[in-house]
């Protein structure tokens, strides 16, 4: 399939359009900083472990593996700060895992990585987070039995009260309280919870709990988001308005790199792209050149069953799989023969 | 009628008597590491005999003072939550229910063990250890006093509301503790320790700070009880009360800060008035023999403890204090 120029103009146009006021100081630096990103990235060559301009997480070497199975095996991979990097893959390819190893979740193998050049190589998971690297989770958690707001102030960083001997002396941790709720009420406006701010997160819905979620990550005012499918579950209403939050984290110069099935959203929203697939980066580039990328079009679009598919969407799979097809003038790799026949026998 | 009445107070003795210190204390300390952080500590009673032992070995068999007692049984539970927490707190919840029923179960077998005599004196026990304390009573605990119904001791007196006044000393600083951002953040582990993680707090350190506190109530109850009966056998450190405990917390309610005191209350008056009742209406003639003998009162009170936990559990399963919408958030 080729470049998707409206996709990608859409993209372009998207700092104006943007419902959400944010502050001024960015919207006052001329050039919207994420144009800055997707300009640097720009000339870069489409080829696997390409050095970005100007990195702000590398990896180096980094393998994990569980028994027998080698989940992660990535020789480099750099990503550009300020962008938004999207990690696609079949089920299975090893995204969580990496993104388990980039947040101390878990320890890698072998291999190394390292965050504005300072390594995480033996960073438990709140090391990481207080470094500025925070996460969200494939399956919400929201904490149930906290309110919206408790939830929300949880996130925020160097708590005073949160010291045992402090926390008995209000006095120490009051003003940092009032702070701290003014902000997250700012956030939970942005999110739109802010009339739920006094219900058990466990009563919120998956959508609103993926939007707690973002928000909560927020509190900690990171340097780079990582977001573990964020639309997964959620209603298409809701996915516009969480892609729209996650624009505003770049226009706020964060880093955003998150995880996702549904490949309208990818190039939407991507900067940068990277493929995985069984525990290899497979192809990285912007996304536009992901759908025009032979081994992803095997790897992924070929075996593409792991997202819930509508009408419209196995239309488009399978026009694609025939245009590649075509394009090839045979078959596909094995992946894609797998599913090939059975696709042609229900065409025709 | 009047039999009656005499259960009433008897009950209402226990209820307020130094055994309901040392449940309400026990629960106290699981209501903080189970109710606020969520872990589960299965041997709650070892951390009450460290303490109870702790001043009876420090006054008895050392000649210490007991004020070196009351340190030495608060450094004895500290480091026994340290040991159970440092290789248990990283895994799994289960783990530290494991270690520490494990726990409860070897110190009382090592206590109570031959080759412990020197120190223990073994099944025997101490005694002869509270004169310090029962000295500083400001009445003369020589004579008895008449109150609510019953007769108490002046000593017994003295134990019981130094007792009371620890147990709101406790509530008092669990109160505070769980109004905090550290409050925040226990109560976030007890839902999901990861997102906690992520969100950059070292949950290791809450974990082990909730159970060593949890566990340094345990030991002040222990203290209360072994001053109470003025002795210490290890026996009277079953791990049964350790699930009495939870019982007690249950039926006040978890995560509320008067929820284990008013359980314990409610459990020991429950139990002392099912016993006595029992027996009177069996004396009494109105129980028939051949129904319900006087020895097998003190199995059917327990069971009849149980009767009414599961009845609370279907109509009331918060508890008394409990909130009933947080409750019901668990059955998603």
């Amino acid at each position: 399939m080729p470049a998707d120029p409206a996709a990608h103009g859409a993209h372009a146009a998207r700092p104006d359009e943007s419902p959400v006021a944010r502050p001024t100081a960015e919207s006052a630096a001329g050039r919207p900083p994420q144009r800055v990103a997707q300009a640097a990235l720009k000339d870069l060559p489409w080829e696997i472990g390409v050095a970005k301009p100007d990195p702000v997480v590398v990896v180096d070497g980094v393998s994990r593996s569980f028994g027998g199975l080698t989940a992660v095996s990535v020789d480099h991979l750099e990503v550009q700060r300020g962008g938004i990097t999207g990690l696609i893959g079949p089920n299975g390819a090893g995204k969580t895992t990496l993104f388990n190893l980039l947040t101390g979740f878990d320890q890698p193998d072998t291999g190394t990585w390292s965050f504005n050049g300072r390594s995480l190589g033996k960073l438990s998971p709140h090391q990481v987070a207080r470094l500025g690297v925070v996460r969200t989770f494939q399956l919400t958690k929201a904490l149930s039995r906290l309110t919206v707001l408790q939830n929300m102030l949880l996130g925020a960083q160097g708590q005073k009260g949160e010291g045992f001997f402090r926390a008995l002396v209000p006095g120490i941790w009051r003003a940092q309280e009032r702070a701290n709720t003014e902000k997250a009420m700012d956030l939970l406006t942005r999110f739109k919870l802010d009339a739920k701010k006094d219900d058990f997160a466990g009563t919120l819905s998956g959508g609103q709990r993926k939007l707690l979620e973002m928000a909560r990550a927020l509190m900690s005012d990171p340097e780079v988001v990582m977001l573990d499918e964020p639309m997964a579950g959620v209603n298409p209403a809701l996915t516009q308005s969480l892609l729209g939050h996650v624009k505003d984290l770049r226009e706020q110069g964060m880093t955003v790199i998150f995880v996702e099935h549904d490949m309208d959203v990818v190039r939407d929203i991507s900067d940068w792209v990277v493929v995985m697939a069984a525990g290899k980066i497979i192809a990285e580039g912007p996304p536009e050149s992901i759908s025009q990328n032979r081994a992803v079009v095997d790897a992924y679009l070929g075996a593409h069953h792991d997202a819930p598919l509508t009408v419209e969407e196995e239309d488009r799979v399978l026009a694609e799989a025939e245009a590649s097809i075509a394009r090839e003038e045979r078959p596909g790799s094995d992946v894609l023969s797998s599913d090939g026949p059975h696709q042609e026998r229900t065409e025709r | 009628m009047t039999e009656l009445i005499d259960a009433l107070a008897t009950a209402l003795k226990a209820g307020l008597g130094f055994q309901a210190v040392l449940f309400a204390l026990l629960a106290i300390g699981i209501n903080l590491q189970f109710g606020y952080t969520g872990l589960l500590n299965f041997g709650q009673i070892a951390f009450a005999m460290l303490g109870g032992y702790g001043i009876a070995i420090s006054v008895a068999q050392w000649g210490l003072s007991f004020w070196w007692g009351v340190l030495i049984g608060i450094g004895a539970a500290v480091v026994l939550a340290l040991l159970l927490g440092l290789p248990t707190l990283r895994l799994r919840a289960d783990y530290l229910a494991i270690a520490t029923i494990a726990a409860a179960e070897g110190l009382r077998l090592t206590f109570r063990s031959v080759s412990a005599t020197p120190v223990t004196n073994a099944t025997r026990g101490l005694s002869g250890f509270n004169d310090e304390f029962v000295a500083l009573a400001p009445w003369d605990t020589g004579r008895r006093y008449e109150l609510l119904g019953s007769r108490w001791s002046g000593a017994e007196l003295w134990v019981t509301l130094v007792g009371w006044v620890l147990v709101a000393l406790a509530c008092l600083l669990v109160w505070a503790l769980v109004r905090s951002p550290w409050g925040r953040v226990i109560k976030s582990i007890r839902e999901d320790e990861d997102a906690v993680r992520a969100l950059g707090k070292n949950v290791y350190v809450y974990k082990m700070q909730s159970l060593v506190l949890g566990g340094v109530f345990g030991a002040l109850g222990g203290m209360i009880y072994a001053l109470g009966t003025a002795s210490a056998t290890p026996d009277q450190y079953q791990n049964a009360n350790t699930f009495l405990a939870y019982a007690a917390l249950i039926l006040g309610g978890a995560a509320r800060v008067l929820g284990p005191v008013i359980g314990a209350i409610l459990l020991y008056f429950i139990i002392q008035f099912a016993d006595t009742g029992l027996r009177t209406l069996i004396s009494n003639g109105v129980i028939p023999e051949a129904l319900l003998s006087a020895t097998d009162v003190a199995q059917i009170r327990f069971v009849i403890i149980g009767l009414g936990l599961m009845l609370l559990l279907i109509f009331r399963p918060q508890g008394i204090f409990g909130d009933r919408r947080e409750v019901m958030l668990d059955a998603r």
